[in-house]
């Protein structure tokens, strides 16, 4: 769907630093301690146990089942099936047309570039926002990731009038051009790199780099072969989701780069919507769903490298006041190059993102030939024409944002409970790892296929006398679709990096099973509640692709309300849009910088 | 030395966990009823039920696009003199709702369609979406001056129309002391290189309704050769109406360089600014297509009569007088009075390009094709 995500944080020794495999430890011991030699060897479970997990593995499964992968199946089965008859001739004719070759072509290579650049300013982001400290950090944290969530409205909106001819930047040349579209996609997704690669720096032992340092290698040698190699899998991880993000990227291309530098996703969007060619669409999706299933492939299996083999730290030891000075009395070359060279590169970002929120602001406040608040006013009335004033339309952006949020709190906490146990039959395991990649499938697949098989599939589901199509819960629902990978990816990492001899240490002391589950991961788990909280907000917040299939005239959320009042005449219409999202930019920047501070101490989620 | 969490248990335990998990599902239902959100359901289930009767009471739901609008208090003057509630659904534009219709007509969304312009009237009637309504609005007479060629029994009603066409920025002109462009030939000429943009036909319907003016002006052969040489002349496409008019447009007040735009004859009284008495923008009459939008009941609609009812009032002087300042188009009654400002600086286009329904039908994926290979070179 629309929204972009993160990835999984490393394993942390919660507040029990003794607990952690010292630093160092093969991954293949690592391994064996969670296996345990008890393993096999317990009691069957009784009936109540196996009635809970069953419900924690239905509810997830219907849930997502019924308002995902039903109406994805349901929008490409009309694709493939022809007066009653399963016919994939589609495949052979879509195959055929040059178009469709330019248009996989030019996923790929925006996602490729978007990817590069992207990384190449993360990590250094990453080292100075999670590896250091100084005084503003936390409100620069929040302001890097306000264009993940922004919808892609505002943002073309926010950009295009930077780059276009006559504009602030219009002398680069880039609007409709690769290097636009490449700016946006490194724009939305910077923040990935940064929290992905961060979250595992900030945790990072120190001690092997102090060894290398100490027998004499060059600062930039330690971070060559100690550093880059024991993040590499957080880079890779990191990689892989913001390529998964700008493949499947659809209304930045859209407004930015329009038909010459249309992907899969827009041209399912073309296919589907203004062509009714339900056939070629299908074609289209199930390419797209081939193309995401392997980076989440791939993106797995390096997760799940990261999360058992990395020596680590605690984060307070680990990170260190920013000096940009040699302190007198330390030796020359102590890195402090590397360090001004990371705070430049990070710093000319910081700024560049900062930009198209600025001009977002400014734009904001003209009125007329003048400024002022006027725009900002208005948010209060309804405009002529309108249903509701912005004030309601943000009221029901939050009210289904709440809803959303527990929706997925509840779906996404219980799949990353059964996600992080680890079942004894290797049938089991394999269940485990299919549903942990089945669960990321929502970020990866297009909000028009999704959209029109709400369509297809939800009047009277199961038979019953129901019509799903038009309820007004439909819109938290397709917004907690999207929010449950961002749940799942924030509490998951904290379940799996539950140190195996607590709940022993519980067990033994006589807690039972539950008991253990409250006390122990649901404890942990409880700390990166507050952020699977605050994303899963922040993205329903912003959602606009799906909700814009169901979104109801007498009950439109503010992403909805947004792209109305830009389509109007009138100046007085152009500035309340472009005041209603600064609006919602400042109500996401708020609810993640509440998270930040949310986040107890200790606690690992990237996010 | 260590062990899962599932090798060891106790009932007791467990029993914890379905509690927890049945006071989280407890949890949720409870707040989802304490949001707004939640709580507008139930009127759906008595929508469901009074339509059953069959009666002209109950709801009566209206589908339509996203730019429907009209002011406050017109639709509950509606309620108040036939007792229907109106529920209103909106999605997408012209081209996605008649495509969402046609994909759900088998249990139709609602009972009435606002929306559906002259471009996608032929898929809509075709795929038998819409059927014929026993009218009674006075206005019906003038509504059947724009009428859909083929459709003798009335399913589609013409409710408003509207010209798109091109758009020029006066003050612009004046300054650089050029001639505005007149005519559709005009912009390949050289002194008005690099002025145009205008939003793309795949993405836009006044997009698309720009391309089908050049299918009537130049014909079936000569279109693709003046788009062309439009892109030769250094044409801006963007994806939107929006992003053209605030964005590249010189007069839409977003800032941008391009003194020619695509957008309506109605985008012009908008211009006229605080305190002066002109507009600052012209619109090229020359060059316009008529955009007409229509209603019809839905074949299978639960509420039928309501729907018929609904399309009478979609036709009576109070909506009809609204309608160009609630959706800045024109009304197709010819009994209303348009406000004072249209009726100086909103002209028509005396003889707009019109190309029939059923020809758009025909060569819509054909002209889309072509027109994206000329214009992405």
């Amino acid at each position: 769907m629309t929204l972009r995500e993160e990835t999984a944080a490393p394993p942390l020794p919660v507040g029990v630093p003794s607990a952690s495999p010292p630093a160092g430890v093969p991954a293949a011991r690592a391994r064996a301690a969670r296996r345990g030699p008890a393993q096999g060897r317990g009691p069957r479970p009784s009936l109540a146990q196996v009635l809970g997990w069953t419900v924690a593995v239905l509810v997830p499964l219907v849930v997502l089942g019924m308002f995902f992968a039903w109406p994805v199946v349901a929008t490409v089965t009309r694709g493939f099936v022809a007066d009653g008859a399963l016919d994939l001739s589609g495949f052979g004719d879509v195959f055929a047309r040059p178009r469709t070759w330019r248009v996989i072509r030019q996923t790929l290579l925006q996602a490729s570039v978007a990817t590069v650049v992207a990384v190449g300013l993360g990590v250094p982001g990453a080292y100075v926002l999670h590896r250091c400290r100084f005084p503003g950090r936390d409100l620069v944290r929040a302001l890097v990731t306000v264009p993940f969530v922004l919808p892609t409205v505002v943002v073309g909106v926010a950009f295009r009038s930077l780059l276009v001819e006559g504009g602030p930047l219009g002398f680069l040349g880039w609007d409709g051009s690769l290097a636009g579209i490449v700016a946006a996609l490194v724009f939305f997704n910077y923040a990935v790199v940064v929290r992905t690669v961060g979250g595992t720096w900030a945790q990072l032992d120190e001690r092997p780099a102090q060894a290398a340092r100490s027998l004499g290698a060059s600062p930039g040698r330690v971070l060559r072969t100690v550093t880059l190699p024991a993040l590499a899998p957080a880079i890779a991880s990191a990689a892989s989701l913001v390529f998964l993000f700008c493949a499947t990227s659809f209304g930045t291309v859209l407004v930015l780069g329009g038909l010459r530098h249309g992907t899969v996703e827009t041209e399912i969007w073309i296919q589907t919507v203004q062509l009714l060619d339900l056939r070629a669409a299908a074609v289209l999706s199930v390419v797209q769903l081939v193309l995401v299933a392997s980076v989440l492939l791939v993106a797995g299996r390096l997760r799940a490298r990261r999360e058992r083999a990395l020596p680590l730290g605690t984060r307070r030891a680990s990170e260190r006041v920013l000096r940009l000075r040699r302190v007198p009395g330390t030796p020359r070359g102590e890195g402090r190059g590397g360090d001004v060279a990371a705070v430049v590169v990070t710093a000319l970002t910081v700024v560049a993102l900062a930009v198209p929120l600025v001009n977002l602001v400014v734009r904001s406040l003209r009125v007329g030939e003048g400024w002022g608040l006027a725009h900002y006013r208005a948010l209060a009335r309804r405009a002529d024409g309108m249903p509701v004033s912005v004030l309601d339309a943000t009221v029901t952006s939050v009210r289904a944002a709440l809803d959303a949020t527990v929706l997925a709190l509840v779906v996404g906490v219980l799949v990353a409970l059964v996600l992080s146990r680890r079942p004894r039959a290797a049938v089991g395991r394999r269940a485990v790892s299919v549903l942990d990649a089945v669960v990321m499938l929502p970020l990866g697949v297009s909000a028009v296929t999704v959209g029109l098989g709400f369509l297809l599939a939800l009047h009277r589901p199961f038979g019953l006398d129901l019509d799903l199509r038009t309820s007004p819960l439909l819109v938290p629902v397709a917004q907690a679709v999207v929010a449950v990978p961002l749940v799942v990816r924030t509490v998951l990492p904290v379940l799996r990096s539950v140190d195996p001899r607590l709940p022993q240490v519980a067990a033994t002391l006589g807690a039972g099973p539950g008991r253990v589950l409250r006390t122990v991961d649901g404890a942990l788990a409880a700390r990166a509640g507050g952020l699977a909280v605050g994303f899963a907000l922040a993205a329903s917040l912003g959602e606009f692709g799906a909700t814009s299939f169901v979104a109801r005239a007498d009950a439109p959320t503010l992403p909805v309300m947004v792209y109305r009042l830009i389509g109007r005449p009138g100046a007085e219409s152009y500035g309340q849009a472009l005041a209603a999202s600064v609006l919602l930019a400042v109500l996401t920047a708020v609810v993640i910088a509440a998270c930040e501070r949310l986040r107890a101490p200790g606690t690992v989620s990237d996010w | 030395m260590s062990t899962t969490l599932t090798a060891r248990t106790s009932r007791r335990g467990s029993r914890r966990v379905v509690a927890g998990l049945s006071a989280a599902a407890l949890s949720v239902s409870a707040l989802a009823a304490c949001s707004a959100v939640g709580a507008g359901s139930s009127s759906d289930e008595d929508a469901a039920t009074a339509d059953a009767s069959g009666a002209a009471t109950g709801t009566v739901t209206l589908v339509t696009h996203e730019s429907f609008a009209l002011s406050e208090g017109l639709l509950e003057d509606f309620t108040a003199q036939t007792g229907l509630e109106v529920e209103v659904l909106q999605q997408g534009d012209a081209g996605a709702l008649t495509n969402q219709l046609v994909l759900t007509k088998d249990a139709p969304l609602g009972d009435l369609v606002f929306g559906i312009d002259n471009t996608f009237a032929s898929r809509a009637m075709g795929e038998g979406v819409v059927e014929p309504a026993e009218l009674s609005a006075a206005a019906l007479a003038d509504a059947q001056e724009y009428a859909v060629e083929g459709d003798d029994e009335g399913a589609l009603t013409a409710v408003d129309y509207s010209d798109v066409c091109l758009n020029v920025d006066r003050a612009w002109f004046t300054e650089k002391g050029l001639a505005e462009p007149t005519t559709l030939e005009d912009l390949t000429k050289p002194e008005y290189r690099d002025l145009t943009v205008v939003p793309s036909a795949v993405s836009s319907s006044p997009g698309l309704a720009f391309l089908l003016t050049t299918v009537a002006a130049f014909g079936e052969d000569g279109w693709a050769d003046y788009w062309q040489a439009l892109t030769d002349n250094g044409l801006r496409v963007v994806d939107g109406w929006s992003d053209a008019y605030y964005t590249d447009f010189s007069g839409g007040g977003g800032g941008g360089e391009r003194p020619i735009v695509l957008s309506y004859a109605s985008s012009i009284p908008f211009t006229v600014p605080e305190g002066g008495d002109e507009p600052t923008t012209a619109a090229l009459l020359d060059t316009c297509f008529r955009q007409v939008e229509y209603a019809g009941v839905l074949a299978g609609a639960e509420n039928p009569e309501g729907a018929a009812q609904l399309l009478d009032f979609l036709l009576s002087d109070e909506v009809q007088a609204d309608v160009p300042t609630s959706m800045y188009v024109y009304p197709v009654s010819t009994a209303v009075e348009l406000p004072e400002e249209w009726a100086r600086w909103a002209p028509l286009a005396e003889q707009p390009f019109e190309v029939p329904a059923a020809d758009v039908e025909a060569h819509r994926e054909e002209w889309l094709q072509r027109w994206t290979d000329v214009v992405t070179g």
